[in-house]
């Protein structure tokens, strides 16, 4: 995956411009960022729902767009209405078939091989994911976690060589956080698949992480997370200064002075664990 | 010679009209059950009554102008379907609003017109009635023919666009990524819509197709999560509904689209009643155990 000179605008202001970035095979990269710099903007352009002003966007290979089917996506938080009757493996059997015309035939799985392979195939992932428990349950009526869970399954289902996750950990509690940050890393590693994740909070994904975009004031800045999260280059990117703590465990905490973009600090660093 | 809830089958198909109106009663059901499911499932009943609301100026309008009330039945939905599909949609969630208070006011104009064409042909009463709450005197065979038509082409198309629109429906961000084309679905489903709203109207009268497009598919939602049985489900809760209603409006005076009404009333209260029994009974245990999982996850 490889930005050149990419930028994007949207309603007449740019967004973000001159980013270039590189992502390797197999690599768990994190995109961060205060809100509304263009993180979920990054992935969309990644996508090819968004065309770029500028520059060139090559995902797999191929311009962005082009490689649709070996992409998993995962968009922003999505609020399943509590009262939606469709169960969990429904909306994973989507990912899988929900852009062929037609209808499923009837009792197909144990009648066409293919049908079979598909049947088994979200079990499969299911499994994976671990979400064979609530899987045949409204999806409006599981927890927040366990959507993500079968939502990440959803991506999962066509093998796909990328994961594009739009705040995946947003709004789950802390042990939530810290189990779906563990299974996308799994994910990641066990089958080689390129995960790039936009994040609120690096901290439950920070070590995981292979490399970090951090985006802000219409640029980004990428490289591994003990290179990029430092004082120097945020306080370069955001033209003020900033200062990165680490707490001694490991965590990070970024803070902004005198304007925050203080979102690291405001969220868990009072949280024991 | 059978003889059911003292209702003299045998003497009712006897009667052309009759026969007529279980044909016509049928399709119209099978269309309103199929298209009802998906409706339900988008949150679109409002546009769906405003659709059938319309088609009452539609069709008080032809039969003004001498022309055949089917046509304008179609003609007052189709026409509404493509108003409401040309509204901008932003990408925000307010669009949803928006969308509701155009429909609103398409709804209010179009009642108030069909009042208006009713007024203009003479102000008979009979027909203003049988527009607004259903009749299903005097179906001719051109009629059935119609109905069926439209119904064929609906469930074709329908069967062709169900699982991507069943996609953009519960996931639309995920299915516009996959290059699904969602915006042209949702045109496209609305035009479904307007069509069946039409059908619909012609045997429960204008303001009652809630009775065969929301009722049986929103019972048969909570009956049961699963796609494909919830969905069978519908269409046959639909045509046992008008079955019957046929059967019972034919031995009394009142108008059928009362008794589709109440017997598609009936079916929603006792699934939703039931459901709520079930859910109830089971959450208890489950409750508990949750409960204790989470201490034990804790401590």
């Amino acid at each position: 995956m490889r930005f050149e000179d990419a930028a994007v605008t949207l309603g007449g202001r740019t967004i973000w411009s001159r980013v270039n970035l590189e992502v390797g095979r197999g690599e768990f990269v994190a995109v961060l960022g205060p809100n509304g710099v263009g993180k979920s903007t990054l992935i969309k352009a990644m996508l090819g729902i968004l065309p770029l002003a500028e520059g060139r966007v090559t995902v797999l290979g191929r311009p962005a767009g082009g490689s649709g089917k070996d992409i998993g996506y995962l968009p922003q938080r999505r609020n399943f209405d509590p009262n939606l009757r469709v169960r969990g493996i429904d909306i994973v059997r989507l990912g899988s078939d929900g852009d062929r015309w037609g209808l499923p035939f009837p009792g197909g799985a144990s009648l066409f091989a293919g049908a079979k392979a598909q049947q088994a195939r979200i079990d499969e992932v299911i499994e994976l994911v671990g979400a064979g428990s609530f899987a045949h349950r409204p999806i409006g009526q599981v927890s927040g976690g366990e959507q993500q869970r079968l939502l990440i399954a959803q991506a999962l289902v066509r093998r796909p060589q990328m994961l594009l996750l739009d705040e995946p950990l947003d709004s789950l509690d802390l042990p939530n956080q810290a189990s779906v940050a563990a299974l996308i890393s799994e994910i990641s590693s066990e089958y080689g698949i390129t995960v790039i994740i936009v994040a609120h909070d690096v901290n439950p994904i920070l070590s995981y992480l292979d490399g970090v975009v951090y985006v802000a004031r219409g640029g980004a800045v990428s490289g591994p997370p003990e290179r990029v999260i430092t004082s120097e280059t945020l306080s370069t990117l955001y033209e003020t200064p900033i200062e990165v703590l680490r707490t001694s465990d490991g965590r990070m905490v970024v803070v902004g002075q005198p304007e925050a973009p203080a979102h690291h600090a405001d969220r868990h660093t009072g949280h024991p664990r | 010679m059978k003889v059911i809830l003292g209702i003299d089958l045998h003497q009712m198909f006897a009667l052309h009209f009759m026969v007529n109106a279980y044909r016509a009663g049928t399709i119209v059901a099978i269309t309103a059950g199929a298209v009802g499911w998906f409706m339900v499932l988008r949150r679109q009943s409002f546009a769906g009554h405003t659709l059938a609301v319309v088609s009452f100026p539609g069709a008080a309008a032809a039969i003004w102008l001498g022309l055949s009330a089917t046509i304008g039945y179609f003609a007052g939905s189709i026409l509404a379907a493509v108003v409401i599909a040309c509204v901008p949609r932003s990408q925000s969630g307010r669009a949803h609003s928006e969308e509701s208070a155009v429909i609103g006011t398409v709804q209010a104009f179009a009642l108030a017109s069909g009042v208006l064409f009713v007024s203009l042909y003479g102000g008979f009463l009979d027909s203003l009635t049988g527009l607004l709450f259903g009749t299903f005197l005097g179906i001719s065979d051109g009629q059935v023919v119609a109905l069926g038509a439209v119904a064929l082409v609906v469930l074709v198309l329908l069967a062709v666009l169900g699982r991507p629109l069943f996609f953009v429906t519960v996931d639309a961000d995920v299915a516009a990524a996959r290059g699904v084309p969602v915006r042209s679905l949702s045109v496209v489903f609305l035009l479904l819509l307007g069509c069946t709203a039409a059908e619909v109207s012609q045997i429960t009268g204008a303001l009652l197709v809630f009775a065969l497009l929301v009722m049986p598919a929103a019972a048969a939602q909570q009956i049961t999560v699963r796609p494909g049985p919830s969905f069978v489900l519908t269409i046959v809760l639909a045509v046992v509904i008008t079955w019957i209603s046929l059967a019972v409006a034919f031995s009394s005076v009142y108008p059928v689209g009362f008794y589709v009404s109440t017997f598609g009333f009936g079916v929603f209260v006792l699934a939703t009643g039931a459901r709520a029994l079930v859910t109830r009974l089971q959450s208890r245990p489950s409750g508990w155990r949750r409960l204790s999982a989470r201490t034990a996850a804790g401590a």
